[in-house]
């Protein structure tokens, strides 16, 4: 669980950005990342690794770690902490092993 | 002063060959100390496509394809580990009318020998075994008990057998200088002196540097073939897809990452065993697959390699004793294509030093082709 | 975009280092550009300098922080030119298409790939943060401390679960200060610095009293030990849960101790982002103070690649103002030798920034062995991962070099370790540590992982279209195959 201080609240009233995040709408501050929108949306894992299908979340917030990825717009393996929302963005998360398993 | 290690039969070089060699040696009986210069596996035997092919080789190659193809039948009985072989099957695949003839004329010629073991592939076929391969695909040349290892499990399975029956390896040893004295062979290294009765040469992209001590000049060139591996993709191709006209090399193993080769080459540095990939070149392999499989537009690359290879100018390796001197054997410059030969190549060393002879042509991989 | 465009001197990444340089670059009239995988300048350290919504209230990030916003503002307004969202993937110098630049470098925009030319290079790639690998490091709701201030410097989101801190260092009293300004909550802060180390320090403590951090720190600490429950000397810590995190556990004073928490920072100090460098060919030795790879560089960030320079955290971790200054010195290196300079006047016109540098630094042999990870939290054994990305333990990289493996690669070759997308950022000083635990040898003679381009990954379709110049179309590198 995760929350917006008052001061990015503020931000998203005047000038929000609607996502879509595993199908649900969201409402977002233009400025932030696609793994900071998961994280307000309540979602904590946003992929299964394709090793063992474990559930990760964003671990480094700075491209680093590749634990971020999620499906944007319908393509896969998007560094969700590198890309900033845009309106209409479309978030799915990203099934690791079941998509090799098939 | 240090002592001076003595050996029955030394083999220089400690890739897939050197540690065929060694097996098949210690395996009969012989005493055998190997010498590494880094550790092994850590040049073209470690890191190439893994394919185990007998599919359109050279036609001095084929017999001795054709024999160690059966050794990869029973590897596990024969190194005690499965090496992760798989046959799937190899294919050349035709993109245009003009491969359709170059693998026709193939299939005609390995007729014409007597040789069945490769098949035309109708284009409705193709595209029914690889469903993914663009639809325009004119057809295919097939070995179907191809297929495909790792390698790098492979040559370590090999050095562990070796040593089970005794072989002697050592690893981060350099080889500075050989020389002929009363008979025998002192190799100097940065480890010590060594001596023995036979000197074998599997010094792979640096053999030419050993067979130079005595004369035997060889046109040796150290190239580095270019592999991309992608991430973990779902399953979607079974056989090694060949290119026919452009280079190309394309496999996807079983735990679903893809691997991409097939012959672009980077710049190498073998005296400071250094590489550099050259995207340019990738680029154009890229472009290769992706044309032939379209939705590999959107594969992840995660990893580039170019291990260092020896290419001989005729595109086939140096098998067999030296021209000019008793008790020394040559096994290196495979050319980019050596991985599936080694188990056989290993067996022809040993009955070339063990025996003085062996059952399988070699005499087109005679070193003294070159003076 | 210009194709193949050529520039005197390309600088990966814009962090205090990349822009420093960047800026005295341009006053020499040398023409630079500067690749910058984030949307914004200002490196990690500035992070959302120009764009956070905090710039409003700016004690709860600090005024550190907000000085970044001069840095940040003069090199927007140089001469500099910028390529912002550059995942640089290669800089090749003996493959390059391109006869009269040494370096051809590889990026990727918007998934669309393109070169470069530069006749010099300047790596200003940063820091980031060590791995930390406790059992549950994985678990969804653990992330890393700087992870969790990207979040509140750039969006200004927050953990509003039950949130417990562990590890040590500077950075982590940061973060639990700047939460504390801002209101969040902090269950605990488990101070993992191993016990009994400050007697041993006495000889460089009058240094770090010196240093610009140290009355600073001090404060900081204070205010954080007078508002959140800070626990000292433990160990066996753990991150428990299912499908997220559920629990921290761990042992102190003797007591096995458990506290329930939805979110746990991580943090034990920042370590070299290397893997560029190493993948052109820098050597790299091994620090045994901070237990790192860090990329060997001179005093003029020169490497042992011609043309090739080094500054910031990249080339020795030392903090965002010695990264400044340091970045400016070792841009002028680069103007002598781009000939703007005699090297007289180079020598000369460096003074100042030696000694701010020197000020910057002050105290740092302190400040690294006071917090030197323990070496539990380095070495892990057991189930704990080690590979995040290819889910490998502490105990299968063990075994390995019971049955022969020396060293890292063949340990890749083996397990798959280290073959993940994050190219060993997470797990190659764990790897090295490891096998040097269980040879009984040291890291420098275990040695790193072989790192080759491409340092970030892209697609096979980004990899098809690269553009291609005049000269690499002509040059046809081809393998005959025998058919």
């Amino acid at each position: 669980m995760f929350k917006r201080l008052p001061e990015a609240q503020a931000e998203v009233m005047v000038n929000p950005v609607r996502v879509t995040v595993n199908g649900m709408e969201v409402v977002c501050r233009n400025g932030d990342s696609v793994a900071s929108v998961l994280f307000v949306a309540g979602i904590l894992a946003c992929r299964d690794t394709p090793v063992k299908g474990t559930p990760r979340g964003p671990f480094c917030m700075m491209g680093v770690c590749f634990d971020c990825l999620v499906n944007i717009d319908d393509v896969p393996n998007q560094q969700g902490c590198m890309v900033l929302v845009k309106p209409g963005m479309k978030i799915e998360r990203q099934q690791g092993l079941r998509e090799v398993q098939t | 002063m240090r002592n001076i290690v003595t050996s029955d039969v030394i083999v220089i070089g400690g890739g897939l060959h050197g540690s065929s060699t060694a097996m098949n040696l210690a395996k009969a009986g012989a005493e055998v100390l190997l010498l590494e210069k880094n550790y092994v596996g850590r040049h073209a035997s470690g890191v190439n496509a893994g394919g185990v092919r007998t599919l359109t080789r050279h036609m001095a190659e084929v017999p001795l394809s054709l024999a160690s193809q059966q050794i990869w039948a029973n590897i596990q009985d024969h190194v005690d580990d499965d090496c992760g072989f798989e046959i799937c099957g190899q294919m050349r695949v035709a993109e245009h009318e003009a491969d359709v003839k170059t693998l026709r004329d193939r299939l005609a010629l390995m007729q014409s020998k007597g040789y069945t073991h490769e098949e035309w592939v109708e284009p409705a076929d193709v595209c029914k075994m690889i469903p993914s391969i663009v639809p325009t695909i004119k057809g295919g040349l097939i070995a179907r008990h191809d297929g495909a290892a790792d390698p790098y499990r492979t040559t370590l399975a090999f050095r562990r057998k070796a040593q089970q029956y005794g072989a002697d390896f050592r690893e981060g040893v350099t080889v500075h200088q050989v020389a002929k004295r009363n008979q025998s062979w002192w190799v100097d290294t940065d480890a010590g002196q060594f001596q023995s009765r036979v000197l074998v040469n599997c010094a792979g992209a640096w053999a030419d540097k050993i067979a130079a001590q005595f004369g035997e000049f060889v046109p040796l060139k150290a190239v580095g073939p270019m592999m991309l591996v992608t991430t973990r993709m779902p399953h979607f191709l079974e056989t090694v897809v060949l290119g026919t006209s452009r280079p190309l090399s394309f496999k996807q193993r079983a735990n679903g990452t893809v691997l991409i080769g097939g012959g672009h080459l980077a710049w190498v540095d073998r005296n400071r065993d250094v590489t550099e990939l050259d995207f340019h070149a990738l680029s154009k392999g890229a472009k290769t697959v992706c044309e032939l499989f379209p939705h590999m537009r959107n594969a992840v690359i995660s990893r580039g390699w170019a291990g260092i290879e020896a290419s001989m100018p005729d595109g086939i390796p140096v098998i067999g004793p030296s021209g000019v001197e008793e008790n020394l054997f040559h096994a290196f410059g495979f050319s980019t294509h050596g991985f599936q030969l080694g188990p056989v190549v290993g067996q022809i060393m040993k009955d070339l030093i063990l025996s003085g002879t062996t059952d399988l042509p070699i005499e087109p991989f005679h070193i003294s082709r070159f003076s | 975009m210009n194709t193949g465009t050529n520039y005197d001197v390309a600088i990966i990444g814009a962090g205090p280092a990349g822009m420093a340089a960047a800026i005295s670059l341009t006053k020499f009239g040398i023409n630079v550009v500067v690749l910058d995988e984030n949307v914004s300048a200002g490196g990690q350290i500035y992070r959302g300098v120009t764009t956070s919504p905090l710039s409003a209230k700016p004690q709860i990030l600090g005024d550190d922080y907000w000085s970044g916003q001069k840095l940040v503002k003069e090199f927007l307004e140089s001469s500099a030119e910028r390529i912002a969202g550059a995942s640089v993937w290669a800089v090749s110098q003996h493959t390059s298409g391109s006869e009269q630049s040494h370096f051809e470098i590889g990026y990727s925009v918007n998934a669309q790939s393109n070169i470069m030319h530069a006749r010099h290079v300047l790596l200003a790639t940063g820091a980031h943060e060590r791995p930390f690998p406790i059992p549950g490091w994985t678990l969804p709701g653990v992330m890393t401390a700087g992870a969790a201030q990207s979040l509140l410097k750039s969006t200004a989101i927050v953990p509003s679960g039950r949130l417990v801190l562990a590890g040590c260092g500077p950075l982590l009293y940061l973060i639990a200060w700047q939460y504390l300004n801002a209101g969040v909550k902090i269950e605990a802060f488990l101070d993992t610095t191993p016990k009994g180390r400050i007697p041993n320090l006495w000889p460089y403590a009058f240094d770090f009293m010196r240093s610009p951090y140290f009355l600073k720190g001090l404060k900081l600490v204070r205010e954080v030990k007078a508002n959140v429950n800070v626990i000292k000397s433990l160990s066996g810590l753990v991150a428990n849960g299912q499908e997220k995190l559920e629990s921290v556990t761990f042992k102190s004073a003797s007591k096995n101790q458990s506290i329930e928490a939805d979110h746990l920072l991580l943090h034990q100090g920042v370590i070299p982002n290397i893997n560029l460098a190493q993948a052109i060919g820098v050597t790299l030795e091994w620090n045994d103070i901070l237990k790192c790879w860090v990329p060997m560089s001179d005093a003029w960030g020169n490497t042992n690649i011609e043309r090739i320079h080094m500054a910031g955290d990249a080339a020795g971790i030392a903090g965002a103002w010695a990264a400044e200054s340091r970045g400016q010195l070792v841009a002028t290196d680069i103007a002598y030798q781009l000939g703007k300079l005699s090297l007289a006047q180079r020598d000369i016109s460096v003074t100042e920034h030696r000694k701010v540098y020197a000020r910057a630094t002050r105290g740092r042999e302190f400040f690294d062995r006071l917090f030197q990870p323990a070496q539990a939290f380095r070495r892990p054994t057991g189930d704990t991962v080690v590979c995040r990305c290819e889910e490998i333990t502490a105990q299968q990289v063990r075994e390995t070099v019971k049955i022969g493996c020396t060293g890292p690669n063949q340990m890749k070759s083996f397990l798959r370790c280290g073959m993940g997308l994050c190219q060993g950022r997470f797990c190659a000083v764990t790897v090295t540590e490891l096998i040097a635990d269980e040879r009984g040898v040291s890291e420098s003679e275990v040695g790193h992982y072989r790192l080759r381009f491409p340092t970030k990954p892209l697609t096979l379709g980004e990899l098809a279209t690269l553009p291609q110049t005049d000269e690499s179309i002509s040059a046809v590198v081809r393998l005959k195959k025998p058919v």
